[in-house]
């Protein structure tokens, strides 16, 4: 797959278009990319194909959600659900990365790792797996495992160990800052591993050094593998803990892409903080039977309840 | 072996009200039967590994018996200096639980595997290190080592449905467990993996060569002696663990045999790589490691072929 050149440094503005893009940079067919010309963008770009996932969206994740977890029989489908849409707004919208390792792309952490079906699939979307890489997932000898690995390319960061990515991330926005590139950087954490005390230290250190150029985005689902957040240690408000903290905070709702798209093209590189997205999400999202709860952590999915599935997501497509 | 554990430690939470269970979020489907008997001294403390080990030495000081429950990795190298500067260097009853030793999370990759915990704890003199080979001596295990008063690691198998032939859940610390005599090889094995070794002995059965199997699950304290002994009888050993070749079993044994001069040489399987990402379910992973039943008689094998009888 081809990529759409994208050149560095180019912040996608927000879907009505009032945010013009910081800094006008030129592609190398010499049109200036905004966001219009994105959100008009077909599959065939003039390449012939495209990569930029501009069509992506959360339903579409979601289908191969259900697909892939189906046919490799695992769990942690409501937690895939839950972000989707982030994903989906994230690799559809926002991450400017001409390949994934272009040295110059914006990073990305998925911090809640347990969540990566939903990246892969976001991966295929943008044609950086294949489908038949795709399904490789959670085989024997598969680079798609339950949590992302690093080796496979466009993961920045391999986790699964809840609490470590944000650090990961800070670090990323430090050097690019040091490097005096206007990359950004995307943390996507869950809400119960900020019970980890390693978050906050990151937390601490990015407002420290005024880390504009990074993005924790908080999948507020209130649910964790044992219970619910407000049950284990309550959470609430979070938007006040990172305010006071020292972070830009935005409560926005985590299935409303366009929203968040926005909340990210306004707020990059600009301001003295770094900025969090409290992004308010329905575990499960999607699929009537799994919402909000704590069974679709764990549970993979059977023959029947694959079915209902499906049809639901046929439904919202 | 989490099953039995969980059954287990029920069963002596019945008995002995001092006992209490954190679990960092973790024992959905295992922990339940605990949790509802025992709601007052059951608790989630959260994705907070860290923190659990600290509250458990706060509880641990007052004269309760808290056991902290997590994903082996997570429960051994996420908190290692709070185990380390807490429960060992105050000699406090607290038992640290670790589910899933060696590749047993497969599919989950790199972060979720525990290749190092027995080689991180076992370095501490102050901390009891026990690594069961199956469910039945899970139970014994933990019958006989909850009480003592200071911390207990314990390396547990998720699977609970594999026994180790002979085993018959035996366990003394201090002690190893023959579970099958022989005169050819000597295989030593240490937790789960017992399981794929046994069945290695009875391969090589096949071909006419018999190997004695012998199950280290006491690995803090070390049974010297017993391995002094059995290993004086052997010119060829082998051991077999779910770990990296450093630390574990391997060093335990290296460690006897030099010490005490003994003439038998030792061979390792145990995961000699960092992962390098590729994941795959446990069986697959055994046998990129070389920890099938299969790669262990093969083993064996060729170290006999090339000694002289
Ligand atoms: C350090 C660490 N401890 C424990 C776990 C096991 N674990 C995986 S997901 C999870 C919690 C799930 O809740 P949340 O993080 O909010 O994710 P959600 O299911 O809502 O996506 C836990 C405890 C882990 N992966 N890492
Ligand atoms: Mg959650």
């Amino acid at each position: 797959m081809v990529s759409l050149p994208v050149p560095i440094g180019l912040h996608l503005a927000g879907p009505k278009g009032q945010n013009p893009p910081l800094l006008a940079v030129q592609s190398e067919t010499n049109h200036v990319i905004n966001n219009l010309q994105v959100n008009n963008l077909t599959t065939k770009s003039s390449k012939g194909s495209t990569s930029t996932g501009a069509n992506m969206t959360g339903v579409k994740l979601r289908k191969t959600i259900i697909e892939q977890s189906r046919r490799a029989g695992v769990g942690h489908i409501g937690s895939a659900l839950s972000v989707a849409d982030i994903v989906s707004c994230l690799y559809g919208k926002v991450i400017n990365a001409k390949t994934p390792r272009d040295p110059e792309r914006d990073r990305f952490v998925l911090s809640k790792g347990h969540a990566a079906l939903a990246l892969y699939a976001a991966f295929a979307e943008r044609g950086w797996i294949t489908e038949e890489q795709l399904n490789t997932y959670c085989g024997d000898g598969s680079q798609l495992g339950v949590h992302p690995e690093h080796c496979l390319p466009g993961v920045d960061f391999a986790t699964g160990s809840l609490g470590q990515g944000l650090s990961f991330g800070t670090g990323a926005a430090l050097a690019a800052k040091r490097q005096k590139s206007d990359r950004r950087v995307f943390v996507l954490l869950s809400d119960a591993e900020c019970n980890e005390g390693s978050v906050w230290e990151a937390i601490m250190f990015a407002a420290q050094h005024k880390l504009n150029n990074l993005f924790a985005i908080l999948d507020l689902n209130g649910q964790q593998a044992f219970g619910y957040t407000k049950d284990v240690l309550n959470l609430s408000p979070m938007d006040e803990r990172w305010k006071a903290f020292g972070w830009d905070v935005h409560v926005v709702d985590g299935h409303d892409e366009e929203a968040m798209a926005a909340i990210i093209e306004k707020n990059s590189n600009v301001g003295d903080k770094p900025h969090v997205l409290i992004a308010k999400t329905t575990f499960g999202k999607g699929v009537s039977y799994m919402e909000s709860q704590i069974k679709w952590h764990y549970s993979p999915l059977n023959e029947a309840e694959y079915e209902l599935a499906m049809t639901e997501l046929e439904r919202q497509s | 072996m989490r099953g039995a554990f969980a059954k287990t430690l029920t069963e002596l939470a019945a008995k002995d009200s001092r006992i209490y269970l954190l679990t960092g979020d973790l024992g959905y489907m295992a922990l339940e039967p605990f949790a509802e008997k025992f709601p007052d001294r059951f608790i989630n403390v959260g994705v907070a590994e860290q923190n659990m080990v600290g509250i458990a030495t706060g509880l641990a000081e007052a004269g309760f018996i808290p056991v902290v429950y997590s994903i082996v990795t997570f429960a051994s190298l996420r908190p290692y200096e709070f185990i380390r500067n807490g429960p060992i260097l105050h000699q406090l009853p607290v038992r640290i639980a670790g589910v899933g030793g060696g590749v047993e999370y497969g599919h989950n990759g790199a972060t979720h595997y525990g290749m190092e915990d027995i080689g991180v704890m076992r370095v501490q003199p102050g901390i009891t290190v026990v690594a069961p080979a199956d469910a039945g001596q899970t139970k014994t295990a933990l019958e006989k080592t909850y009480d003592l008063p200071g911390p207990v690691y314990y390396r547990l198998g998720k699977d609970d449905r594999i026994v180790v032939p002979g085993l018959d859940g035996k366990f003394d610390l201090g002690k190893t467990q023959t579970i099958k005599k022989g005169k050819d090889v000597l295989l030593l094995a240490m937790g789960g993996i017992s399981y794929e070794t046994a069945k290695a002995a009875e391969l090589l059965s096949k071909e006419g060569i018999e190997a004695e199997v012998v199950i280290v699950a006491s690995v803090n304290p070390a049974p010297v002696e017993d391995l002094k002994q059995v290993l004086s009888q052997y010119r060829q050993a082998i051991t077999v663990e779910a770990h990296y070749a450093s630390g574990g079993l391997a060093s335990l044994v290296s460690e006897v045999v030099a010490q005490a001069g003994i003439n038998c040489k030792i061979s390792r399987c145990a995961i000699e790589q960092s992962p390098d990402g590729e994941t795959g379910g446990q069986g697959f992973l055994y046998n990129k490691f070389g920890l099938s039943a299969e790669a262990i008689a093969t083993k064996a094998k060729s170290l006999l072929c090339g000694v002289p009888a």
